[in-house]
C-alpha cells in the first residue's frame, strides 16, 4: 500500500459538521490555523497564482504556442531571458526547436494539466461518493460487490492502475481517434483508477449517519429513501470527500504528468506538463536545458503546493490529530 | 483456519479471472488477428482454415477456456509488433527488471531503516529535521521527474554516470547480469535510486513512528532502569519491536517497486519489462499487453496473499475471531 492511500484512510473518520456562513468562518479553527502557518499561505498563493495563470492562459501568454503561424523557426533555441536578435522577441524562459516559446508551453501545458487534473477528480468523486452511498445506505448484497472490487483495486497501485486502464480502453478504440480523444480517455482512466478512497469514506459516514435520529425522524415523516438520501445524508458525509479530493487532485496531476511523460498521456499536439517534460528530455543532452527544466519546476511547485495544502486541509479538519 | 484460507484464495483466484477477462476481450475485441496474420490476399477458405486451427470458430466460451489454459502455461502468443513469441520477449527482459528491482528495494530497505532509527533517536537534531522535510519533498515529487532531475545533474552537468541504459552485461546462459560489470554497476546507481527514493522514505517514516512509540513504552523505560547501554535497549529491545509492521510493509511494497519499474525504466531506457509494456500500449500490442497484465496481476496477489496468511500466522487476535476481518 502506498502512502497516498495511508494519507486517506486517516481522513475516513472526520466528523461532519455543519456549514457556517461568511463570519462564522472566519473565526473559525481553519482560518485560524491558515494565518498561523506561512507555508500554508505561500502554498496558497502559489495554488491561486498558478491556477489564474493556467485559466487566463491566452490573455498572459506572449503567443499561442498551438499556432504556427505565431512561431518563428529562425528563434529555435533562444537561451531564456533573451530578445531574439532575428524577430526582437523576447524569450522570458527560452524557445525550443520550433521557436515556440516555453513560458506561453508551460501556461498552456498547465491549462491542460490541470483541466485533467479536475476533471479526473471529480469523476472519482461522483463515482466514489454515489457508490459509497448506495453501499453504505442499502447494505446487502450490493455493499457487498462494491467493497469486494474496491478491495480487488486497492491490491494495486493507482497510477500502475491508471497505467492499465489507459492501455485497455485505447486498444478497444480505433487507432485513428487516439489522439483526439486521449484527453478523456485520460481522464477516465486516472478517474476509474482513484475512486475506491472516496467510496470507502463515504460509505463509512453514510453508516454513521444512517443510524442517527434525525434521519429516523426523516423517515418517521415518511419521506421517500431518495430525498432522505441526497438531501439528509449526502451533506452530513461531504467533508471527508472533499478533503481527500484536495489531496487527489495533486495526486492526479502527478498521474496525468506521469503518464504523458511515458508517451501514453496527452499527444505532442496537445502537450501537458508531462508531455513538455517528455519532448525537453530530448534537447538535455544537447545543452538545451531549459526545455526541460522550466516545465519540470511548474510542475514540481504545481504537485507540491497542491500537496501541502492537501494535508493541511486534513490536518485541520481531522479533530483526532488536533 | 482454512475457512481464512479459503476465502482468500477464492479472492485471488477471483482477481486472476477478472484480470483474464480483460486480456482476453482485448484479443476478442481489438481488431480480427486473422486479419492481421494473413494481410489482405488471402482467400475466405484461408482465412476459415486458420480461424479453425487458432480455435477462433468455437463458442467465445471454449475460446476463453483455451485462453487461461494458455495463459497459465505462460502461452500469449506472437507480438503484433516484433512478431516473436511474446514469453521469449518477456524472459529476456526479466533479469533488468529484477535486479533493478532487487538493488533498488535493498537500497531503500536498508537506508530507509538507517535513517528512520536515526530520526527517531536524534530527533531534535538539526540532521533528523533536515531529512525529515527532505522526505516529504520528495513525496510531493513524481518519481520520473526525480530520474530526470538526476540524469540531468549526475549525467550531463557533471558527466560522472551514465544517463541510459544497462552498461555492459555478462550472459550466464539463462540470466542476463549486469551486476558483474563495472559499466554494468554505474549504470544501475541512478535508476535504483530513483526506483528506491519513493519506498526509503515511506520506510523511514514508519521506522521513525513505530520507534518514537515503542521507545515511550514501559518495557523500555524498565530496561533504562536496570542500568543497560543505550545501545542495547535501542537496538536489540526497541528495533526488535519495530520490525513487525516494517517488515509488513516492505513485502507489500515489492509489488508496488514492480509496478515502478515502469516509470524508471521509461526514464533509463532500461531494458526490462515495464519499458516492454510502454511500448506495447504506444503501440497497442495485444499480446505483450495482455501477457503483462496478467503476470502483473500474479505478482500483487501472490505478495497480497503472502502478506494476509503472514499477518494471520503473526496475530494471534485473527485466530481467535475465527479468521473474520
Amino acid at each position: 500500500m502506498s502512502q497516498e492511500v495511508d494519507k486517506r484512510n486517516s481522513v475516513a473518520n472526520i466528523a461532519p459538521t455543519r456549514p457556517g456562513r461568511l463570519r462564522t468562518f472566519l473565526e473559525s479553527d481553519i482560518v485560524y490555523s491558515w494565518k498561523r502557518q506561512p507555508v500554508v499561505i505561500l502554498a496558497t498563493l502559489v495554488t491561486l497564482v498558478m491556477f489564474a495563470a493556467a485559466l487566463f492562459a491566452p490573455w498572459i501568454a506572449p503567443q499561442n504556442p498551438f499556432d504556427p503561424g505565431q512561431l518563428d523557426l529562425i528563434d529555435a533555441f533562444t537561451p531564456p531571458m533573451t530578445t531574439s536578435e532575428f524577430t526582437g522577441n523576447f524569450y522570458l524562459l527560452g524557445s525550443d526547436s520550433q521557436g515556440r516559446d516555453v513560458f506561453s508551453a508551460i501556461l498552456y501545458g498547465s491549462r491542460i494539466s490541470l483541466l485533467v487534473g479536475f476533471a479526473a477528480v471529480i469523476f472519482a468523486l461522483v463515482m466514489g461518493t454515489a457508490l459509497g452511498l448506495l453501499a453504505g445506505f442499502r447494505g446487502g448484497w450490493r455493499d457487498a460487490l462494491i467493497m469486494r472490487i474496491a478491495d480487488v483495486q486497492l491490491t494495486f497501485p493507482s497510477i500502475l492502475m491508471a497505467l492499465l486502464i489507459f492501455g485497455v480502453i485505447r486498444g478497444f478504440l480505433p487507432r485513428s481517434m487516439h489522439a483526439e480523444v486521449a484527453i478523456i480517455v485520460l481522464i477516465i482512466a486516472i478517474g476509474l483508477s482513484d475512486w475506491v478512497q472516496y467510496a470507502r469514506a463515504v460509505r463509512g459516514a453514510t453508516m454513521v449517519e444512517k443510524s442517527k435520529e434525525y434521519v429516523q425522524a426523516a423517515r418517521v415523516i415518511g419521506l421517500p429513501a431518495r430525498k432522505i438520501l441526497f438531501l439528509h445524508i449526502l451533506p452530513n458525509v461531504l467533508r471527508p470527500v472533499l478533503v481527500i479530493g484536495t489531496i487527489g487532485l495533486a495526486l492526479a496531476i502527478i498521474a496525468e504528468a506521469t503518464l504523458s511523460f511515458l508517451g501514453v498521456g496527452m499527444p505532442a499536439t496537445q502537450p501537458s506538463l508531462g508531455t513538455l517534460i517528455r519532448v525537453g528530455q530530448d534537447y538535455m543532452f544537447s545543452g538545451e536545458w531549459w526545455i526541460l527544466l522550466f516545465p519540470g519546476v511548474a510542475l514540481l511547485i504545481l504537485a507540491l503546493s497542491v500537496n501541502l495544502l492537501g494535508d493541511w486541509l486534513r490536518d485541520v479538519l481531522n479533530p483526532k490529530l488536533r | 483456519m482454512l475457512a481464512f484460507l479459503i476465502q482468500r484464495v477464492l479472492q485471488a483466484i477471483f482477481v486472476m479471472f477478472v484480470v483474464a477477462l480483460i486480456s482476453f476481450s482485448l484479443f476478442h475485441y481489438v481488431g480480427d488477428p486473422v486479419l492481421n496474420m494473413l494481410g489482405q490476399e488471402a482467400t475466405e477458405a484461408d482465412r476459415a482454415a486458420l480461424r479453425a486451427q487458432l480455435g477462433l470458430d468455437q463458442p467465445v466460451v471454449v475460446q476463453f477456456w483455451n485462453f487461461v489454459v494458455n495463459a497459465a502455461q505462460f502461452e500469449f502468443g506472437i507480438s503484433y509488433r516484433s512478431a516473436r513469441p511474446v514469453t521469449d520477449l518477456i524472459l529476456e527482459r526479466l533479469p533488468a527488471t529484477l535486479e533493478l528491482a532487487t538493488i533498488s528495494a535493498i537500497f531503500a530497505v536498508v537506508m530507509g531503516i538507517l535513517l528512520g532509527i536515526y530520526t527517531a533517536l536524534r530527533r531534535r537534531s538539526w540532521l533528523a529535521h533536515f531529512i525529515m522535510t527532505a522526505s516529504l519533498i520528495g513525496v510531493s515529487l513524481p518519481t520520473f521527474l526525480i530520474g530526470v532531475l538526476l540524469i540531468y545533474v549526475f549525467a550531463v552537468e557533471l558527466g560522472v554516470l551514465p544517463a541510459f541504459g544497462r552498461g555492459e552485461t555478462v550472459d550466464l546462459g539463462w540470466w542476463d547480469t549486469g551486476l558483474l560489470t563495472t559499466s554494468g554497476l554505474r549504470s544501475l546507481i541512478l535508476p535504483a535510486i530513483t526506483l528506491g527514493l519513493f519506498q526509503l522514505t515511506l520506510i523511514m517514516r514508519l521506522v521513525r513512528a513505530e520507534m518514537l512509540e515503542v521507545l515511550s513504552t514501559d518495557y523500555i523505560k524498565f530496561a533504562r532502569a536496570r542500568g543497560l547501554s543505550k545501545r542495547v535497549v535501542n537496538l536489540r529491545h526497541a528495533l526488535k519491536n519495530t520490525m513487525i509492521p516494517v517488515i509488513t510493509i516492505i513485502g507489500l511494497q515489492l509489488g508496488t517497486i514492480i509496478a515502478f519499474a515502469i516509470i524508471t525504466e521509461t526514464v533509463f531506457q532500461w531494458p526490462g519489462v515495464g519499458a516492454l509494456f510502454i511500448t506495447a500500449v504506444r503501440f497497442v500490442d495485444v499480446p505483450v499487453m495482455a501477457a503483462y497484465l496478467m503476470m502483473i496481476a500474479l505478482v500483487f496477489v501472490v505478495i497480497n496473499l503472502v502478506v494476509d496468511l503472514l499477518y494471520y500466522a503473526v496475530d494471534p487476535r485473527l485466530r481467535a475471531q475465527g479468521g473474520g476481518k
